[in-house]
This record gives C-alpha cells, structure tokens and sequence, in this order.
C-alpha cells in the first residue's frame, strides 16, 4: 500500500480474495452434498479471517479463525456425522418457485445493503478518535480489549452469560436419564495411533499460546476469547482422542469454572456501582482489573466452548443420580 | 533489487510452483489416497519455501523462528489430518459421510 | 463510490453485501437444518464484514465494531451450538433431519414425546 505497484497488487489480491470468499460461500449454501458444503464453510471461514487481516482487524482475524472456521466447523461436521449414523431422513428440497422467490428476496437484501454502503457520508471520524483519547484510562493499550472490557463492559458481561444460557439449551436437549451426566459420545481413537500421538504433542504448545494470547491481549492483538477458544481446541482435541474423558456436567469443579468469568465480572461491576458506576474501574487499578476479570473469563469461555461443542449429555453419570 | 529480495522471489515461486502442483494433483488424480498425496506432500513443501523466502523480511530473528514454527505445526497437522483421513477411507472406498 | 472509504474496505464492503445475500438464501431456501445454519452464519459473517469494512475510516479500523464483532462471532457460535443440539435430538426421536412439511396430528398427546433415542 506504499507504492503504486505495490497498491495494484493489493487490489488485484483483496479482488480475488472476495472472489473466492463469494464461490466458498455459494458452495456452502447451494452445493448438493452437505458434507461437502460444511467443508466450504469452513474454507470460507478461513478465507474471511485473511479478510478481517486485509482490513487490518486483526483481533477479529483471530476470533473468526478460531470460532467462526474452527470451532463452528467442528460443530457441524459433528452433527453431518450424528444425522448419517442415525440415518435421518432428508427434508424434500424447496419447489423452483420457492427457491426464485428466495433468490429474489436475498438479491434484493443484497443490493440494499450494497446501495446503503455506497451511499455512507463522508468524514464519518467514527469512534477511534474517542476510544484513542480515553485509551490510558482503560489500563490497557489494546484498544479493541479496553472497549471490550472496560468502554463496552456491559455487552461481554452479557454476552458471557449468552454463552451460559445456549449451553443450558444444550444440556436440555439430553434426555431424562443422562441429566447432568457425561456429554458427548464415547470416543473411539486408537491409543498408540497418529490422532493419540498429535493429542500428546499439541496440547503443551496450544496451552502456552492460548495463555499467551489471553495476555497479550492487553498490548497487542488476542485476549480472553481467542485465548479461551486456543484453550477450548486444545481440551477437545485431547477428549476427541479419548485421552481424557470429560467430567459429568452436574460436576461442582465444572459449574465452578463456567460461572467463575461471568460471577468475577458483575461482583466488580457491583463493586464499581458502590463507588458510583456499575462496572466502572478505578483508574488506577485498572490495568489490573481487565486482567483479573480476562483471567476469570478465559476460565469461562474455554470450559464453555468446549462444552457446547461436545453437546448435550448423552450418558448417564457414573456416580448415579446427580 | 538486493540480493535478499532475489533470493525471497525464488523461494515464493518454488512455494507457489508446489501449490500449484499439488493442486493440480489434487484436481487430476483418479482416488482419494493419491490426491491425498500430492496434496499433503506439496502443499507442506511449497510453505516451507513461503517460509522461507518470507523470514530476511521479517525484521529479527525471533519473528523469523515463529513462522518456522507455523510452518512446522501447519506440517504436523497436516501430516495427522491426512493419515486420519486416508485411514477412515480404507474400509470402504468411496468418502465416508454422503449426503 | 464513496471516497471516503480506502478502496480495498470498499470491495469488502460490497462483498460483505453479497455475502449477506448468499447467507439469506441458503437460510430461506434450502431445507436442511445444518444447511440452514451454514447459510445463517455466512449471513452473520457477511453483515459482521459490511459492518468492519464500514468502520475502516482515514486512521485504520475502528475498534468499536471490531468488538462489537467479536462479540457478534461468539454469539452466533452459541447460537449454532443450541440449534446443532435441538437439531441432533429432533433427528433422534423422529428419524428426520428436520421439521416435516405439516404438522402431524396429535395421537391421545402423547405422539410428540417418545422416550427412546
């Protein structure tokens, strides 16, 4: 972006970037094997983290690499696999009159927002000026963290709980008698085989870079959801290759470590409306804080998301009744 | 143009020669295990060279030994994910999970 | 075109757009439930894109929609979760992989809750 030639090239890369950002997705939507178009997805979800990257977000790059292609990705070749094993029959495809119809409605969505987008004012100065100026009293130098944390407390907070409430939707789509017990299915991997040798080898890198980025999300590109979700990855590789066997979820240590980053964040919200703002930090306690309360919601989110991600309980508690 | 950049174009246009073989390999081979093949192989080799004709531009060596790093988790991975593949077709030939 | 936008966040922008298109129809038009989700999160992702690539102004991104999409992200992978559970456990009890085109009549009100998986 220096130089000329060097613009050029960058155009031409973000066109064809866009362009195969647009062929995944409609591999994804329209393809006719289902297992081929999750595959698609997550291609596609790659290939937007190099977008975000291009865009120069790279906080964002890294939660859509790590959720939106990953995890998600893994969630639903999960769920091909469990819709084949049961054998479920297929929903009859919508009649061609339905499909032009939607075809239709979604091009006319499409152009709107297009139209909306060209047609955006000049000199928006948006909100960077702000959080800049405000940025030393957030205690951190990130700024996309001090908005998370501190500026914009109040949508994580919530959003922390979101996580809980779909995981309770999880857990309630298990039948009566596996309440509360093992999530998942058993897994079968060979114990001296490649996927028991990666599950050794990983888990020692992914743990130092998970906590890594958890950290450097205070100076740097990461935080405590892309650090959770490394540590979420490395947790369900180590479950998929049946070196560890998840706990039951009626567990206290489990229901602990969920409601730890939720429980720590609104007791100093709390803390803050005593002295005059809920979720307000002291300026010079600050820095501190946002570790503290990322510590706590990188526990929350990593045991979240690998949760959700082995879905609801399926057999019952070994211990007995809950 | 100095002899660091030179040497970064040969390199980034071996990688990108292995990417495209291997795609090609992956597009024209007749079955799963050989497509398999050209694409794990080729594809491993034609990051190593990314890596490396994109490390001199990195400016230090601790970046440098970080996308070294990349290359040889990406490797790593790679290498399991297609084992694991190859050994989940071998029972049944065609791919497993239609529909 | 609007000038104020660094080109390449424009050509984002625009693809975001499609993207939110593409997304819409496969949530709309096709009828698998796990075809469906993947149409919602492209949809999700698209808006997520047109929404980042907005916000790019002449000092670079603005960190308020990046956390905001960030947020975004997380909570459309709750979202899928939930629906990838309610969807595997609907399969199970009924042997469909989604919902059937009427609603079957009730049999003495107890049809709608077998209790074998």
């Amino acid at each position: 972006m220096t130089s000329g030639v060097g613009s050029v090239a960058g155009l031409a890369f973000d066109l064809a970037l866009g362009g195969l950002l647009l062929a995944t997705a409609l591999a994804a939507v329209a393809g006719r094997n289902l297992f081929g178009g999750v595959v698609a997805f997550v291609v596609y979800g790659l290939l937007a983290s190099l977008a975000w990257v291009r865009l120069g977000a790279i906080d964002v790059a890294l939660a859509e690499a790590a959720i939106g292609a990953g995890l998600t990705g893994v969630l639903l070749v999960g769920a091909v696999a469990r819709l084949a094993r049961i054998g479920a029959v297929e929903p009859a495809p919508t009649a061609p009159v339905g499909k032009a119809l939607a075809a239709l409605g979604a091009v006319g969505v499409a152009g709107a927002i297009a139209l909306a987008v060209l047609a955006l004012p000049e000199g928006r100065p948006g909100l960077g000026p702000e959080v800049a100026r405000n940025l030393e009293a957030s205690g951190v130098e990130n700024p996309v963290t001090a908005v998370l944390i501190v500026f914009r407390g109040y949508d994580t907070l919530i959003e922390s709980i979101v996580l809980l409430a779909a995981l309770v939707g999880v857990w309630a789509a298990s039948l009566e008698r596996d309440w509360g017990g093992l999530p998942g299915l058993r897994q079968h991997a060979r114990p001296g085989g490649v996927m028991a040798t990666f599950a050794r080898l990983v888990p020692s890198i992914g743990i130092v870079v998970g906590i890594y980025v958890v950290h450097a999300g205070a100076y740097a590109p990461g935080g405590a959801f892309q650090g959770g979700t490394i540590l979420a990855a490395v947790y369900l590789l180590a479950a998929m290759a049946g070196l560890v066997e998840p706990p039951a979820v009626s567990r206290l240590p489990v229901r602990l470590a969920l409601a730890l980053g939720p429980a720590v964040f609104l007791g100093l919200g709390v803390v803050g409306a005593l002295g005059g703002t809920f979720l307000a930090f002291p300026e010079a306690v600050a820095g501190t804080l946002v570790l503290v309360v990322e510590t706590a919601l990188t526990v929350s989110i990593a045991a979240t998301l690998a949760l959700l991600v082995l879905g609801p309980p399926a057999r019952p508690s070994p211990g007995g009744a809950p | 143009m100095s002899a660091l950049d030179l040497f970064s174009l040969a390199a980034l246009t071996v990688g990108a020669g292995f990417f495209v073989a291997g795609t090609v390999g992956l597009l024209r081979f007749p079955d799963l295990h050989t497509r398999l093949h050209a694409l794990t192989k080729a594809d491993n080799l034609g990051l190593g060279f990314v890596v490396l004709g994109v490390m001199p531009h990195l400016g230090g060596l601790l970046p440098a030994l970080k996308v070294v790093g990349v290359w040889v988790l990406a490797m790593l991975a790679a290498g399991t994910a297609a084992q694991l593949v190859a050994r989940a077709a071998l029972p049944r030939r065609p791919p497993p999970e239609e529909g | 075109m609007s000038p104020d936008l660094a080109p390449h966040a424009t050509i984002y922008a625009l693809v975001g757009a499609a993207l939110v298109g593409l997304g819409l129809y496969g949530l709309v038009a096709r009828r698998h439930p796990l075809r469906r989700l993947v149409g919602f999160n492209i949809m999700g992702s698209g808006l997520f894109i047109v929404f980042g690539a907005a916000g790019m102004g002449p000092l670079g991104p603005d960190p308020v929609p990046q956390a905001l999409i960030i947020t975004g992200i997380v909570v459309a992978f709750s979202a899928t979760a939930l629906i990838t559970a309610l969807a595997g456990r609907y399969a199970a009890l009924t042997g469909r992989a989604g919902l059937p085109e009427e609603t079957p009549p009730p049999e003495g009100g107890a049809a709608g809750r077998p209790e074998a998986s």
